[in-house]
């Protein structure tokens, strides 16, 4: 390139920011020398190997691969609407759900009362799919007129009630046709002609061709006339309008993309699950959906699906003993190394937790051996390192968990609000009952620890990289 | 020289507020013409129902055609783009896709031409990049090179200044509505805009109207000075007219002008 006069300083600014030494430097020049669609191929080879590899032969490895690239693609579609054109839809859920039942009414005996002589409407996939895109996609459009007159937190709060009335919908109208609480079950998986799509891993090879087409597609549109016109649309609307782009026109547009993502999406998932239920689209799963989105960076293709991937892990994980053991424990050590520095301090730290641990321990063994009789929840070796360590009664009696808990959330804002040596020596007891609490409570009930562990990674990740993992710093005004 | 943007009896109320009254006011081809004015005396709400933000009563045509009542960027695709006296760049996005978004008027492949990028869609984004590099390119070396991939945020006052001009210019508009192009500038680039201003309009044949507080600016460039007051049209004619007319000297310095200079 040629010196470009005085500015020329400002734009070597690159070369003389300081680089990392080591793996971390080196891993950071291949990072800069990779293209979009390198990494895109990267990702590709990373999905067939795990399919290849791990998925195969085992049907809860496929079933987790099948939830994390699930995700990833209904985290892609939410990024249309939220991350690009900045409309906070909290209806997205609904437009999964009714791309789920679409497929479901045109690939089972829901409407065989209509037609009782003929066994129903059995489309093939490549028929129902499309039809299901489609059909959704004109529901995205009418939600997506709803933000033509309202905007920020009340384009959310109305799209909120989208989200709760087609719950309601499909639990309550027509449940001859929709099923009611029963749901439709019975579901054909895809299938064109005899080839169908029999396994959990068939649907995971399905997912992952889906999700490479998907990204590229997204891509090539995000680098367009349209995607710039969405990226305009949020950045300021009015500029927009004034830069000839028919804002109306164009969130219209992004909310119906969003949904025909998310009805591809749900048609795989009905198909999979081989039935629909209106319980099977809580905001629970909204709440995650947007977890994905934020922890992988907001407007990002790549951190949509990162995010996919690190979120429904961590469900995953949960789910066993030993697993969730080694993700809770995992994210301690991982959170303390990230924000206790220099390493002169984090060695007290954990060296103090341990010392702390031992003592307590032993310090309310003498007082009563009733207190210490109960065993850790965590299961392996886990169980039996923190035998001697962690302070569990006999019985493990729920209230003292719940206890703990409350105890922990207390120190942790305290930790917060103390500065410099205070929160070093705060954070010992803070970790100590955290592990207390997990221990004696948590790590039983995978459910709801599932909720606050996603919870609580989402605050590690965000306090230390706002934007998300991929994303982009994004600024207001300045 | 026919007019090219035509106000005729132009009012505009906010509740009980009358920003515009009876406006009369016209811009005639490869004209520059200022609109100037004490601090709340209606000059950006002119640009405000010029480019359709607000709907007015009366008639407002352009190239003789009425366009009261379109909506704002109906009125780009029809050749009008403006600059905003509080900056508002696409901040979150590059310099060049500032301006390459300012293009979406001129453009025309749908979403499904752009994802499989087929032939029209291909074609347009060339155009649209190399659209988007002239533009930056009249502004000479500072918006371009390695500021193309730069986000706007980045960019210093002046160089946001500059890029609002430049993505107006890339909607294809043969008007453009300057609302103070020098405010916050130090006095070089102060002179700087003002040969722009020029430029744009002898090099690129543009219309210029143009809102300026800084009556260095204003001499330099007008052919034609139009003051407002409350929304009244004071006067209008050449910069030593309008400056020396007695209504406009009283809006801006109070009445009286000889006891002030006592």
């Amino acid at each position: 390139m040629t010196p470009i006069g005085v500015d020329e300083w400002v734009a070597r600014s690159g070369d003389r920011r300081e680089r990392h030494g080591g793996w971390r430097g080196l891993f950071e020049q291949a990072d800069a020398r990779l293209g979009w669609w390198s990494r895109l191929a990267l990702l590709a080879v990373v999905a067939v190997l795990y399919g290849v590899f791990v998925a195969r032969g085992n049907v809860n490895y496929a079933q987790v691969g099948f939830n994390v690239v699930l995700y990833a693609i209904l985290a892609l579609g939410l990024n249309i609407a939220t991350g690009w054109t900045g409309l906070l839809d909290l209806g997205y859920i609904a437009f999964f759900g009714a791309g789920a039942y679409a497929y479901a009414l045109f690939s089972s005996n829901a409407f065989g009362n209509l037609a009782a002589s003929t066994g129903g409407i059995q489309l093939p996939a490549v028929a129902s799919i499309p039809i299901a895109i489609v059909v959704v996609g004109i529901l995205g459009v009418l939600v997506g007129l709803v933000a033509l007159r309202l905007s920020g937190d009340y384009f959310a709060i109305v799209t909120l009630f989208v989200g709760q009335a087609f719950a309601e919908v499909v639990l309550n109208v027509a449940p001859s046709t929709l099923g009611g609480a029963d749901g439709l079950f019975d579901l054909q998986g895809f299938h064109v002609g005899s080839a169908a799509i029999g396994s959990t891993l068939g649907y995971y090879w399905f997912e992952v061709i889906a999700l490479i087409v998907l990204m590229a597609l997204l891509h090539l549109l995000d680098t367009s006339r349209t995607g710039r016109a969405w990226r305009a649309v949020r950045d300021d609307p009015l500029a927009a309008a004034a830069m000839s782009i028919p804002v109306n026109r164009v969130k219209v547009m992004a909310v119906s993309f969003g949904a025909m993502v998310a009805a591809l999406a749900g048609s795989v998932f009905a198909a999979q699950e081989s039935g629909v239920y209106s319980t099977d689209f809580p905001a629970q799963v909204l709440i995650l959906i947007y977890a994905c989105l934020v922890l992988g960076g907001v407007g990002s293709i790549a951190g949509a699906v990162l995010g996919g991937v690190v979120v429904t892990v961590a469900e995953a994980l949960l789910t066993s003993p030993i697993d969730s053991a080694y993700l809770f424990y995992g994210v301690l050590v991982i959170a303390l190394i990230a924000r206790v520095r220099p390493w002169q301090h984090l060695v007290a730290v954990i060296a103090g937790i341990v010392g702390f641990g031992f003592a307590a321990h032993a310090i309310v063994g003498a007082i009563s051996h009733r207190a210490i009789a109960g065993s850790p929840g965590s299961a392996g070796w886990f169980a039996s390192v923190l035998r001697h360590f962690v302070i569990i009664p006999a019985g493990s009696p729920p209230a003292y968990g719940n206890v703990l808990y409350v105890a922990a959330i207390v120190m942790l804002i305290a930790v917060v609000q103390l500065r410099g040596i205070r929160r070093l020596v705060a954070v010992v007891p803070t970790v100590y009952v955290a592990m207390c609490c997990w221990e004696a409570r948590l790590s039983l009930e995978a459910n709801i620890t599932g909720q606050i562990m996603v919870g609580a990674i989402l605050i590690v990740v965000m306090a230390s990289r706002p934007a998300g993992l991929l994303g982009t710093r994004q600024v207001e005004v300045v | 020289m026919a007019p090219i943007l035509e106000l005729d009896g132009v009012s505009l109320s906010f509740g009980g507020l009358r920003a515009l009254h009876q406006l009369d006011l016209h811009v005639d081809e490869h004209e520059i013409v200022s609109v100037i004015g004490p601090n709340g005396a209606g000059k950006s709400t002119v640009f405000n129902v010029i480019t359709g933000i607000y709907r007015p009563a009366g008639d407002i045509r352009f190239e003789g055609r009425r366009i009261v009542g379109l909506r704002p960027h109906a009125i780009t695709q029809l050749g009008i783009a403006r600059t905003f006296q509080s900056l508002r760049l696409f901040l979150n996005m590059t310099v060049r896709e500032n301006v390459a978004a300012a293009t979406y008027g001129t453009t025309h492949a749908t979403p499904i031409e752009s994802m499989l990028r087929m032939p029209r869609a291909r074609r347009e984004e060339l155009e649209v990049k190399a659209r988007a590099e002239e533009v930056l390119g009249f502004f000479g070396q500072r918006l371009q090179g390695y500021r193309f991939d730069q986000p706007a945020y980045v960019l210093s006052y002046a160089n946001r200044r500059r890029l609002e001009i430049a993505r107006a210019m890339a909607t294809g508009a043969r008007l453009l509505l300057l609302d103070e192009p020098a405010a916050g500038m130090n006095p070089n680039e102060t002179h700087e805009i003002t040969e722009l201003i020029g430029r744009l309009r002898d090099e690129r044949g543009y219309t210029i109207l143009v809102i300026e507080h800084d009556m260095h600016v204003v001499e330099g460039i007008s052919d034609r000075v139009i003051a407002l007051d409350h929304g009244e049209k004071l006067t209008e004619g050449t910069f030593h007219e309008v400056a020396n007319h007695p209504d406009v000297v009283e809006a801006y310095l109070g009445r009286n002008p000889e006891a002030l200079q006592k």
